[in-house]
């Protein structure tokens, strides 16, 4: 089975590599949206008393796992339109195996993206430490692993690219902004500092936070958010392996 | 059952909701022979491959793939088989090594029991040269012998062709069937409605409306038909029809407008049906029978097909 992991694992990251315009939208868009928002905000917008492109720094990385995810699992409708993903249902593999591939191949290509934003934190302003930078990768991968099969879920039941990218947008760009990533929630109306706590995306957030900027005003403790984290991630996870273990007539479409 | 049947089917039925997209089909292949299903769009032909391939899960009925259940044995069933869909299953930005490579892993070869199948594989089917060529810079016909190689590479002792052919020329059609051929000991099942193609397999099966209307070796369904068909089209077919019967004593159909008298001794029926009816005929035919004429013969309607195996709409996905 980890052969068959392996191989679709490889094949996220080679495809990845091999779609220029993907690779740059990818690399070049969290640095521009971070460009655009920390320029626009920096005389204005001091949360926690905090530089807002630090503040967005975290914030950053945690849209980057997010997009990645979206643009990693849309992959499964083009490859259930293509027909590759046909193929790969009829082979021996566990099914258990194709969840797995598909979001160890979108959470790596996340952290990959990650990397590379943080390598740009010294020119950005923000300065990261050696076990700040461990830690942070460790999280952003429990992260990735959460909203990659969270992707991967819904589009393992969606029809239509257009429709998962309505679908993203409903959901998914709601849960990164009321995740404290753009700006502060606990001042936020009331009704959407309760929303806060049941955003998964929240624990994430406020995880990536502790382990970069230390512990930050009304953000949930170091200790909540990993666990609010590991459980999005075993949620996600279990969910991705049970749409595709469930074999219908819809496979075959 | 036994060790010289591969694939048997009995009472299998299937439906998407409300529509009933198989209707008590029951048939057997022997093993190494060469089995066609050939049916126009929404026969069930497609239905009945995606059942035999296991992408969708057994609703009525029993089959035994190689002496394995299809209902309780799937993935049993998916490592000793090979399948060929009609849209491609290989990845159009991999090159065709790199297919090959993850086609085997998924198999579970590896290391250099994975290469040596692959060289092999692309030897077979003519693509050694072009195996760090990326998929998408292929021609079609090429793109169909990178999708058997791969079919082949785990030694399948059962290949499923789901329309393999379609929109395929002639040569490229032939190509596929030749690396097919030379492949010893394994059955093959695929579906079509080509009926060139239908008339090369051992055995056929044909449905129409998701029931099986005639089966059998091509040869003997098309001699069961009778020697000779004639074909007439006509002013007024309705009347002439009954003219035809009562002045020649023969039984004549009336097919979508056209006459059609069957038999072994109809060609002597031309002079006649000349010299009565010439000048109201527009084109008179006579012919050997056909797999067309067959299924019109068990049917009495025209094998259509309006376009590549379209399959008909039903809720939200389409399905055929």
């Amino acid at each position: 089975m980890m052969r068959a992991v392996m191989a679709l694992w490889h094949r996220e990251i080679v495809r990845f590599l091999r779609d220029r315009p993907r690779l740059v939208g990818s690399l070049l868009q969290p640095i521009i949206f971070w460009l655009l928002f920390s320029g626009a905000l920096h005389g204005s917008f001091k949360p926690g008393g905090m530089d807002y492109g630090q503040y967005f720094f975290v914030g950053t990385l945690a849209m980057i796992t997010l997009f990645t995810a979206i643009f990693a699992t849309i992959t499964v409708i083009e490859d259930r339109k293509e027909g590759f993903l046909q193929g790969v249902l009829v082979s021996p593999v566990p099914r258990a195996a194709i969840a797995l591939g598909k979001i160890l191949g979108g959470a790596t290509l996340g952290m990959l993206l990650a990397i590379v934003f943080m390598l740009l934190a010294p020119v950005a302003g923000v300065s990261l430490s050696f076990d700040g930078v461990l830690l942070g990768l460790a999280v952003l991968a429990v992260l990735a692993i959460a909203v990659t099969g969270l992707g991967f879920t819904l589009a393992w039941v969606m029809d239509s690219s257009a429709g998962y990218h309505g679908i993203m947008m409903l959901f998914l760009m709601p849960m990164l902004l009321l995740s404290g990533a753009f700006f502060p929630m606990e001042t936020a109306h009331p009704l959407l500092s309760w929303v806060r706590f049941v955003n998964p995306m929240t624990y994430g957030v406020g995880a990536l936070r502790h382990a970069f900027q230390g512990p930050v005003a009304g953000v949930p403790s170091f200790t909540v958010c990993l666990l609010g984290t590991f459980a999005f991630a075993a949620a996600t996870f279990l969910l991705g392996t049970f749409v595709v273990t469930r074999r219908s007539a819809r496979d075959a479409v | 059952m036994t060790d010289t049947i591969a694939v048997s089917a009995a009472d299998l039925s299937f439906s998407y909701g409300e529509r009933l997209a198989l209707q008590g089909v029951a048939f057997d292949v022997p093993v190494g022979k060469v089995h066609g299903f050939l049916g126009p769009n929404g026969s069930g032909k497609s239905t009945l491959f995606k059942l035999l391939s296991t992408l969708v899960p057994l609703q009525r009925g029993r089959v035994s793939l190689l002496g394995l259940d299809l209902a309780t044995q799937a993935a049993a069933i998916r490592a000793r088989l090979g399948v060929v869909f009609q849209s491609p299953a290989v990845d159009k930005k991999l090159t065709v090594r790199e297919n090959l490579h993850y086609g085997g892993l998924l198999l579970g070869l590896s290391g250099r029991e994975l290469a040596l199948r692959i060289d092999a594989m692309l030897a077979a089917a003519n693509l050694a040269d072009r195996a760090r060529d990326r998929v998408e810079e292929l021609s079609g016909g090429l793109r169909r012998r990178v999708e058997l190689a791969k079919c082949l590479l785990g030694k399948p002792e059962l290949v499923l062709l789901d329309e393999a052919s379609t929109g395929l020329d002639p040569a490229a059609r032939r190509d596929m069937w030749a690396v097919l051929r030379a492949q010893t000991g394994i059955t093959v099942l695929f579906t079509t409605h080509l009926m060139d193609e239908a008339a090369e397999a051992d055995g056929l099966t044909l449905l129409d409306q998701g029931q099986i209307v005639a089966a059998g070796r091509p040869a003997d369904l098309m001699r069961e038909v009778g020697g000779q068909v004639l074909e007439i089209e006509a002013e007024r077919p309705e009347q002439m029809l009954g003219e035809l019967q009562q002045s020649l004593a023969v039984t004549a159909k009336l097919v979508e407008g056209t006459l059609r008298i069957e038999g072994d001794t109809v060609h002597e029926l031309v002079p006649q049906v000349m010299q009565r009816f010439g000048e109201r005929i527009q084109r008179l035919q006579l012919a050997h029978p056909s797999l067309q004429d067959v299924f019109l013969h068990k049917t009495g309607k025209r094998f259509v097909v309006t376009e590549p195996d379209a399959a008909p709409r039903k809720g939200r996905r389409k399905r055929s």
